[in-house]
């Protein structure tokens, strides 16, 4: 099973031939993605990796029926691309530019949601189903095949939290960065709500950093509709308050985004919450 | 990028939003003449100025003068006043509070408002503020407005110059890709006028690149912290001893809430983002030498760069200088029993897991105490 990517993955890289899109498309297929495709206005008819590379989304699903795609292009241009790929009829878009403006990502993912197309990003490290695919840039080595699935807001920590699982022999079923950015496609709902069904995945682990609301959210939504255990780590505790401007924020926040207000929301849902991240795997049963 | 008070308002009167008569100085001489009786403000990007005694009345252009210079060069709450804002006192009869930011919960723009603005907007209770969300595919129309408007309840003449302002200020927050626009208080005056009293407005640092005129705009750095700025890397400053650099904000907060469960304390974090890339390694090496921690602890979870290259990075900035302080350092990824080697032989202490890093840099630090 694993959710959102799995061996139906048929992959388009937008910015395949850029540093990043070229590197990351080889390491994509080294983990077992089926990479048909790759866009780069102006650039069709070129190879990246043996890829086939096409100017437009559009005639890249056309040729290859690519279903899926991973976005890399720079964040100027990152709404025109999202949109593109949306409007050419892929259904699981993966942003992994970062430092996108916050009102670009609101457009391109109200219209993604209006669809019901899946939107992982963005600012994230992706996606990846141990054993049959990765779509993003996550590391290769951290990962082994399992039963626990891994959602988290965070790259590097997510790399930590996964390697130490896979040292202690805890393999993944699935494991999404939904990303840190304000606004993301998917949140941690979303994704509780996949692996909840998902027969593979027998246990869940979280993993929140401080700011915004998303893991009181979550753990509203744990205590009403998840039944499997779930671990959690959120990041932060002992960070110091951002400076802030304005009044905006703590009016919507309403006391709520500190790590002690999501630790607790956290454990009145019977989730077991970890102080470092390294203590996830002995929480795990 | 957080805008001074009177730049802020400068954005404002640009989308046709009335905002008091006023101008900016610098020095106490540069006020000349004043029509009636003003606020002298210092420009500060924080709150609490009023709190702070950095807005103050004057009657006449010499009493100006005079505030001006106490308030210029004033420090509030860590922030120098370089300017003042001396703008007409206005006759309050009512403040009312107007904000639109990002909501991250429903994916959209926000617009706030109450009619029990002023400083204690925070502890209003929820149902005397409204908010709406300005959905993608109806945006603002001027049904909001009116909403908006019949909340406040107001008499009609200023329910419409309210419903007006609304629809300035979301158009404002668009077009200027503004994540922040707040009036706090907008003030309804005797002579019911709706005017905005003050002022703040944060513009999306990610979306400067299509809004060339906020650029150059200074902010108000520490040397090391506009250094850190130029590279790419977050700089924070703290209270205790250990200089810790990371990359990615997860980690880097996940190695602080270690440090802190081992007992030590970071003094200053560098967060490089989520690269392993080695020149930003030794650059952040490099700057955090000039902050002066009493031990250095390197955390990084590598993706796609070699560790031994990581370390190569890390000596050859240590090596420009002779490095007298302990580093604990834990680099994670390809080639990392090369990288430990090379890391213990320059006489660092390697680690191989985040904890024994926090644990190795706490004890090292308790100890150079």
């Amino acid at each position: 099973m694993a959710i959102i990517v799995d061996d139906n993955t048929k992959l388009v890289v937008q910015g395949i031939t850029g540093y990043q899109g070229s590197y990351h498309s080889k390491a994509m297929m080294d983990f077992g993605t089926k990479v048909v495709a790759g866009t780069s206005p102006g650039k069709a008819g070129e190879k990246v990796n043996n890829i086939p590379v096409f100017d437009s989304v559009s005639e890249a699903i056309e040729t290859t029926g690519a279903n899926t795609s991973c976005i890399f292009v720079p964040a100027p241009f990152c709404k025109d691309a999202a949109l593109e790929a949306i409007d050419a009829g892929i259904k699981t878009l993966v942003v992994v530019t970062e430092h996108l403006p916050v009102l670009d990502a609101i457009h391109f993912v109200s219209v993604a949601r209006s669809r019901g197309i899946t939107v992982i990003g963005p600012n994230c490290p992706g996606i990846a189903s141990p054993g049959k695919a990765k779509v993003g840039i996550l590391p290769n080595k951290i990962f082994k095949k399992g039963n626990i699935g891994v959602v988290s807001k965070s790259g590097t920590l997510t790399y930590e939290i996964v390697n130490s699982m896979t040292e202690r022999g805890l393999g993944q079923s699935t494991c999404v960065g939904i990303g840190g950015d304000r606004v993301s496609g998917t949140s941690f709902i979303d994704i509780l709500e996949r692996f909840e069904t998902d027969k593979q995945t027998k246990q869940i682990v979280l993993v929140g950093e401080i700011g915004g609301t998303a893991e009181e959210e979550a753990a509203e939504y744990i205590k009403e509709n998840i039944d499997k255990p779930v671990v959690a780590y959120v990041a932060g505790r002992t960070a110091p308050p951002g400076k802030r401007m304005g009044h905006a924020g703590a009016i919507i926040a309403r006391g709520r985004g500190t790590a002690e207000s999501k630790i607790k929301a956290l454990v009145a849902a019977g989730v077991k919450v970890a102080k470092i991240p390294t203590d996830v795997p002995e929480l795990l049963t | 990028m957080k805008l001074l008070e009177y730049k802020a308002k400068e954005v404002l009167k640009k989308y046709g939003i009335p905002v008091p008569e006023g101008f900016v100085v610098s020095s106490p001489d540069q006020i000349r003449a004043i029509s009636g009786p003003v606020m002298v403000k210092a420009q500060v990007l924080t709150g609490g100025r009023g709190k702070a005694g950095g807005i103050k009345p004057a009657q006449t252009v010499e009493e100006a003068r005079k505030v001006a210079s106490a308030i210029i060069g004033m420090k509030i709450r860590g922030y120098i006043s370089k300017e003042v804002l001396v703008e007409r006192r206005l006759d309050v009869a009512k403040e009312l509070y107007l904000g639109i930011t990002i909501d991250r919960s429903r994916r959209s723009l926000v617009l706030m408002a109450s009619p029990d603005g002023g400083m204690d907007i925070e502890s209003v209770p929820e149902n005397r503020i409204l908010m709406i969300s300005l959905d993608q595919f109806i945006g603002y129309q001027p049904f909001i407005g009116r909403k908006v408007a019949s909340f406040m309840d107001l008499p009609k003449e200023q329910a419409s110059q309210l419903a007006n302002i609304c629809q300035r200020m979301s158009e404002l927050v668009m077009k200027e890709d503004a994540e922040l626009a707040e009036i706090n208080p907008l003030v309804v005056t005797k002579d019911r006028k709706v005017i905005a009293g003050d002022a703040k407005v944060t513009i999306d640092s990610d979306a400067l690149f299509r809004h060339k005129e906020y650029q150059s705009l200074p902010e108000d750095l520490t040397p090391l912290e506009e250094k850190a700025k130029k590279l790419d890397i977050a700089f924070v400053q703290l209270d205790g001893n250990i200089g810790v650099i990371a990359n990615g904000a997860g980690l880097t907060m996940a190695t602080l809430d270690s440090i802190n469960m081992f007992g030590g304390k970071a003094g200053v974090f560098l967060d490089l983002g989520g690269t392993d890339d080695p020149e930003k390694v030794k650059s952040a090496m490099l700057l955090m030498r000039e902050a002066r921690p009493k031990v250095i602890l390197l955390n990084i979870f590598g993706g796609i760069t070699k560790c031994d290259t990581v370390a190569k990075g890390v000596l050859d900035a240590i090596d420009s200088q002779k490095v007298a302080i302990p580093i604990v350092a834990r680099i994670k990824g390809v080639n990392e029993e090369i990288a430990r080697t090379m890391l213990k032989d320059a006489g660092m202490i390697p680690a191989s897991g985040l904890s024994e890093a926090a644990e190795l840099a706490s004890k090292e630090s308790l100890r150079s105490v």
